[in-house]
């Protein structure tokens, strides 16, 4: 199934007055289907408001009024340090309640949490693709003592416990961070997680591509490159990496949420992202202590971390669908 | 068979070698002056050293791990004279901060998370097998839409989300139960039971999600095979088919997923254990990168990964038992 370069015949017999036949390329036809998928065009909505809302967090913050760390006394009680007011201090100066103790707004942490969350898990995904390509890509086209060289390495990094090493190592790279690149603590903990994230995540994908690559190195089109003289790379990257779009694209789109979560939880568990940077793992945290009075900062965090969470699942289920050559054509 | 599990074998322990070795070499950046943490305020420079030789710290890094290997296949003794004492095979090293070696440490607290993981993976294997066999007779109708709308969105739950919502609306909304703490299922099974019930959903709610759509997804593969064809057409009962020719095929990728989901809730269940406070290997794990606590981190990234590679094992045998088109090589 090769993607980008290959024309597919479809004919779009679906009616018969446009029983006409047609040339599409394989990305029409999965456009195509995408946009007649309803779930999949409103979470693909949804996902490019979320995207603004978080680029735009300093914009919109500034338009309503608040901002993510002021402290803000008045918004809470004296004794308990609760928010005044019902639904933990919504009003129309907090539009979304303000946080137990401290008083800083709600809405303002929530917008900035999700702007360090989506740039922490875009990155990562976009290393984590990266090395798990290339990587995928040379073990399944060599073969021989590099691709089992290759593939013991993957063998070891799944053996990690990944979270436990995270959680061990994070204070101490955190620190070299800091000290060797001159970096501030929040620019290396952003920097540690994303190395983290995508250092143990690549051998996935690694492995799925490698597959793939077993298979595609025995067709026609890289035998015929391959007697017209084009060098490994060329092969590599110019004839079989096109063919491989389809699963990547999907593990990215699936991906994506996975790293939303996992930062969400590091820093729920205290390792992430650590106060004052608003942070949804480090909200849901705090919320625990507050619980029985104040729930409503449970479920604000919580659940605009869910929707998050679910609205890039959704996309990515669809994208999957859509690029599955195997699912019926409609 | 017997020659492939000894193969096997020796790759697992290769594997072990090579990640002890790797934690070895990551934690050695870790700041690790055990012989402050223990000694308090009045430390001088000569108290620090002598710690520091009592537990071999001021070997060379070579040096301690030979004696960490050591001390897991015959034990080793620490300190010299009257201050002596021996920590018993198989030794992972010894805690300062707690003052107790690790492997007892383990020991007390392992029971509690296997507890958790395996009540957790028996709710989620019944629930979302079953849940997805299910969507799968039912393809392309409601109930197939329904059950992977709901998986789609449980799986979505970020998993301290779903267990600080356990919480707040069992516990606190409409206090249907109780806080309890661990209790062990012989001193009390109705005490031991509340500790656990909500931290077994908790695990088979995140678990249950994915595992629906892996089985549906499988199954649907399976069922379009010729031998499924060729059974209904031998005249077998529906049940016959789906049953032993589909479930039997479509469950492997599904054993695999379990093993190593099992094996990696039995290194500690992190989060889980954290938000429910219960005493096992994850809640050891996160105390002791709290304290620094250098022995127990590696004792337990060590346990952790034996599991992850044992599983890994585990896994490839239940295949061939399971199918019998795989054949062991």
């Amino acid at each position: 199934m090769s993607l980008a370069s290959d024309h597919a015949v479809e004919a779009t017999s679906t009616s018969a007055e446009s029983a006409e036949i047609a040339g599409r390329s394989l990305t029409q036809i999965a456009w195509r289907r995408l946009r007649r998928d309803k779930v999949a065009m409103t979470s693909l909505l949804v996902v490019l408001v979320i995207v603004s809302i978080a680029a735009l967090a300093p914009v919109i913050t500034r338009l309503v009024g608040v901002d993510p760390s002021s402290f803000n006394d008045k918004a809470v009680s004296d004794a308990g340090g609760l928010p005044l007011g019902r639904l933990g201090g919504v009003s129309l100066a907090h539009p979304l309640g303000v946080e137990p103790g401290t008083g800083r707004d709600l809405f303002a942490r929530l917008l900035y949490g999700s702007r360090i969350s989506l740039l922490i898990a875009l990155s990562a995904t976009l290393i984590t693709v990266t090395l798990g390509v290339s990587v995928g890509i040379v073990a399944g086209y060599s073969r021989g003592w590099l691709d089992s060289a290759l593939g013991r390495l993957m063998d070891v990094i799944l053996a990690f416990p990944l979270i436990l090493i995270l959680l061990a190592l994070s204070n101490v790279l955190t620190q070299r961070l800091e000290t060797t690149f001159h970096l501030g603590e929040l620019v290396a903990r952003v920097l540690y997680l994303i190395l983290v994230l995508s250092l143990f995540g690549w051998p996935y994908l690694a492995r799925i591509v490698r597959g793939q690559v077993l298979s595609l190195r025995e067709r026609e089109f890289v035998e015929s490159a391959v007697s017209m003289g084009a060098g490994t790379p060329r092969i590599l990257f110019r004839e079989i990496l096109p063919n491989l779009w389809a699963p990547i694209l999907v593990y990215a789109t699936l991906l994506l949420p996975t790293y939303i979560a996992a930062e969400a939880a590091l820093s729920y568990l205290g390792v992430g992202l650590v106060p004052p940077t608003p942070s949804w793992g480090a909200m849901l945290a705090d919320s625990v202590r507050y619980f029985a009075v104040d729930p409503a900062f449970l479920f604000i965090p919580g659940t605009y971390l869910f929707v998050v969470v679910l609205a890039f699942n959704l996309l990515g289920d669809a994208v999957r669908d859509a690029l599955d050559p195997r699912a019926g054509r409609a | 068979m017997g020659a492939y599990i000894i193969r096997r074998l020796i790759a697992m322990a290769g594997m072990l070698v090579t990640l002890s070795v790797i934690v070895f070499l990551l934690f050695s950046v870790l700041p690790a002056d055990p012989a402050r943490l223990v000694c308090g305020k009045s430390c001088t420079p000569s108290i620090i050293k002598a710690i520091n030789h009592k537990f071999g710290y001021d070997q060379p890094l070579a040096v301690q791990y030979k004696e960490f290997v050591q001390g897991i296949f015959v034990g080793r003794t620490y300190g010299e004279g009257k201050a002596a004492f021996d920590c018993h095979v198989p030794c992972l090293g010894y805690s300062f901060l707690r003052n107790e070696d690790v492997t007892t440490l383990i020991k007390d607290t392992l029971p509690i998370t296997a507890q958790l993981a395996l009540g957790g993976f028996v709710l989620w294997i019944l629930v979302g097998v079953s849940i997805g066999i299910v969507a799968a007779l039912k393809r392309g109708k409601w109930q197939d839409r329904t059950i992977m709308g709901a998986a789609l969105v449980g799986y979505s739950f970020p998993s301290f989300f779903i267990a600080l919502l356990l919480i707040f609306f069992v516990q606190i909304k409409f206090a249907v139960l109780g806080f309890h703490s661990y209790t062990s299922f012989f001193d009390s099974p109705a005490e031991w039971f509340k500790a656990l019930v909500l931290p077994w959903i908790a695990v088979a709610m995140l678990y249950a999600a994915f595992y629906s759509r892996l089985t549906r997804n499988q199954m649907l593969e399976t069922l379009g095979e010729d031998y499924i064809r060729t059974a209904r057409a031998k005249g077998l009962r529906e049940r016959t088919v789906i049953g032993k020719h589909g479930l039997r095929a479509g469950l492997t990728p599904i054993v695999t997923a379990a093993g190593l989901d099992l094996a990696g809730l039995l290194g500690g269940a992190l989060i889980i254990e954290q938000v429910f406070a219960l005493p096992g290997l994850g809640r050891l794990s996160v105390d002791s990168v709290t304290t620094s606590d250098l022995p127990v981190i590696t004792g337990t990234v060590m346990v952790a990964a034996f599991f992850i590679i044992l599983a890994n094992l585990v896994v490839d045998l239940l295949y061939a038992v399971i199918d019998p088109r795989v054949r062991l090589a």
